[in-house]
């Protein structure tokens, strides 16, 4: 099959390489939301403890 | 023990994906033959050796997990096999994306890499449906690990055997130049699989603290709890837990 | 060792030549399958690839079965903690369980093969049997070693029945593309090999990886 003109080509291109952005970047979000869980219950730790000293 | 190791990779990668992102755009000649399609190459072919590195170095810690029995190598081998489960999709799609530009198909059987890739994705795919099948943590990880070892060797052997079932067939491979790629093209290959190596290794670092943390606190937890009940028995510092699948191996 | 595992064999050979469960299950499920060939192909006779396809798939998805009914005896009977309890080596355990799956397969193929040349192959079966033969003994080995090592990790998990095949299937898929390639000459008149030699070697690279693998790794699954 001949090579395909810029612009179509261009279109495929630029799927690849969100396809592969947005692959990155829910990967970084889920970490994100296991972080969030970690400093909430890390939050709780620390009021807990807090009460305990008092 | 892992966040300090972020930073400088985070940066090496975010530098070395700069440079290679250049590269491909703007050193990288155009191809003969395909023409702006190629542009894929760079992308599709670095995550599939990266991805393909991952499952084996999955096997190669679990294999350190066996011999050592300490979990940590089991975390480390989840946490690559997992990031390479994930890479594989995006070969998976990236070499579909690439297939459709180049010869019109969605999907080509005579690409040996992408039939291999597909058949190994298939298999890891249940590697979490087993880890999570099985409830004894002990016993999850060393059978994670026995899978994570078959794995590895048969990836390897996938790929020989796809490969010689293709030479029967005049396969199609993406990278007409094959063997013989003009210098430049080759350079800007090689910064990014460099660039895609960088990415793995800092995501790998990434999750395994956020893992780390996670079982670290849960420690705290328990130590607390046990105080607690020695000084005011009835005092509880933990909600009761919901009940939904372990997200990762304890 | 070997003592050991040539009494768990004989014991796992009397209770299945008791029950009767594994091999004519198998059987029985190839003979159908050839059945839904004909008529998913809508075809009389196959020949070459296809026939050579059909062939092998419908062994490989029969050792799923084979593999199912493996470890099914331990299981009910709370027979794997008991031998677990006594001293033996537990590489022992697997030699039995794969050489048990072999010989299921070998008995499988006794029958699955002529039935094959009866219903669906078109082409002679006679002429290419010897290299038939050889092939498929040669991919048993390998079935086996995978088949029992399989059997075992998916026996602990709770969802035994779907995890099993789900490992097994890709695990084998080398064994289907050299077994597949190698029997489409033969299955095409004149029925000569070509090549043959490769498509041994590759299922005998792969019968020995998975024999040593199974081997090495299989102490890890049962211990406690």
């Amino acid at each position: 099959m001949p090579a395909l003109p810029l612009e179509t080509a261009g279109t495929y291109v630029a799927a690849a390489y969100v396809v592969f952005l947005a692959l990155v970047v829910i990967y970084v979000a889920i970490i994100g939301r296991k972080v969030g869980r970690l400093e909430r219950e890390l939050s709780e730790l620390d009021e807990l403890t807090r009460d305990r000293e008092r | 023990m892992y966040g300090r190791a972020l930073a400088p990779l985070a940066l090496a990668t975010a530098a070395a994906s700069a440079v290679a992102f250049g590269l491909i755009f703007f050193y990288a000649p155009l191809d003969a033959d395909q023409g702006f399609i190629q542009k894929i190459f760079y992308l599709h072919v670095p995550m599939a050796i990266v991805a393909l590195l991952g499952f084996l170095a999955g096997g190669v810690m679990a294999a350190m997990h066996l011999r050592t029995r300490d979990r940590v190598w089991d975390m480390r081998s989840y946490v690559a096999i997992h990031l390479s489960i994930i890479l594989g999709l995006g070969v998976l799609v990236t070499g579909s994306i690439w297939a459709k530009a180049s010869w019109g198909h969605w999907w080509v059987w005579d690409e040996p890499m992408l039939v291999s890739f597909l058949i190994v994705f298939l298999l890891y795919a249940v590697y979490q449906p087993l880890r999570f099948s099985i409830d004894d943590p002990g016993r999850q990880a060393r059978y994670a690990s026995v899978f994570a070892i078959a794995g590895a060797a048969f990836t390897v052997l996938n790929f020989i055997a796809v490969r010689m079932a293709a030479a029967y067939t005049h396969p199609r491979v993406f990278s007409q130049t094959g063997g013989n790629m003009p210098a430049d093209m080759f350079i800007t290959f090689l910064v990014s699989l460099g660039a895609m190596a960088l990415l793995f290794a800092t995501l790998w670092t990434l999750e395994l603290a956020s893992k780390n943390a996670a079982e670290r606190l849960r420690r705290v937890r328990r130590r607390l709890e046990r105080e607690a009940e020695h000084t005011e028995p009835g005092e509880r510092l933990t909600r009761p837990a919901p009940i939904r699948p372990a997200p990762a191996p304890r | 060792m070997v003592a050991t595992a040539l009494a768990i064999l004989r014991k796992d050979l009397r209770v299945e030549l008791r029950a009767r469960e594994a091999v004519p299950a198998m059987a029985l499920f190839t003979v159908t399958a050839f059945v839904l060939f004909h008529f998913g192909f809508d075809r009389d006779r196959l020949d070459g690839d296809v026939a050579a396809g059909t062939l092998w798939v419908t062994l490989l998805l029969a050792t799923v079965l084979g593999v199912n009914r493996l470890y099914a005896a331990e299981r009910e009977q709370g027979g794997l903690e008991a031998m677990l309890l006594a001293p033996i080596d537990r590489t022992a355990i697997f030699l039995a369980k794969a050489a048990a799956l072999l010989l299921y397969l070998v008995a499988l193929e006794l029958v699955a093969v002529p039935a094959f040349g009866l219903l669906l192959l078109g082409p002679d079966l006679i002429g290419p049997l010897p290299e038939l033969c050889a092939l498929l003994l040669v991919a048993d080995i390998g079935l086996a070693a995978t088949g029992a090592l399989v059997g075992a990790l998916a026996a602990e998990t709770r969802a035994r029945e779907l995890i099993g095949p789900l490992l097994l299937l890709p695990l084998v898929v080398p064994l289907a593309i050299a077994g597949a390639q190698a029997t489409e000459p033969l299955f095409t008149a004149p029925g000569v090999g070509e090549d043959l030699g490769r498509w041994l070697a590759l299922m005998g690279l792969y019968a020995t990886i998975f024999v040593l693998l199974s081997v090495a790794l299989f102490d890890f699954l049962l211990e406690d």
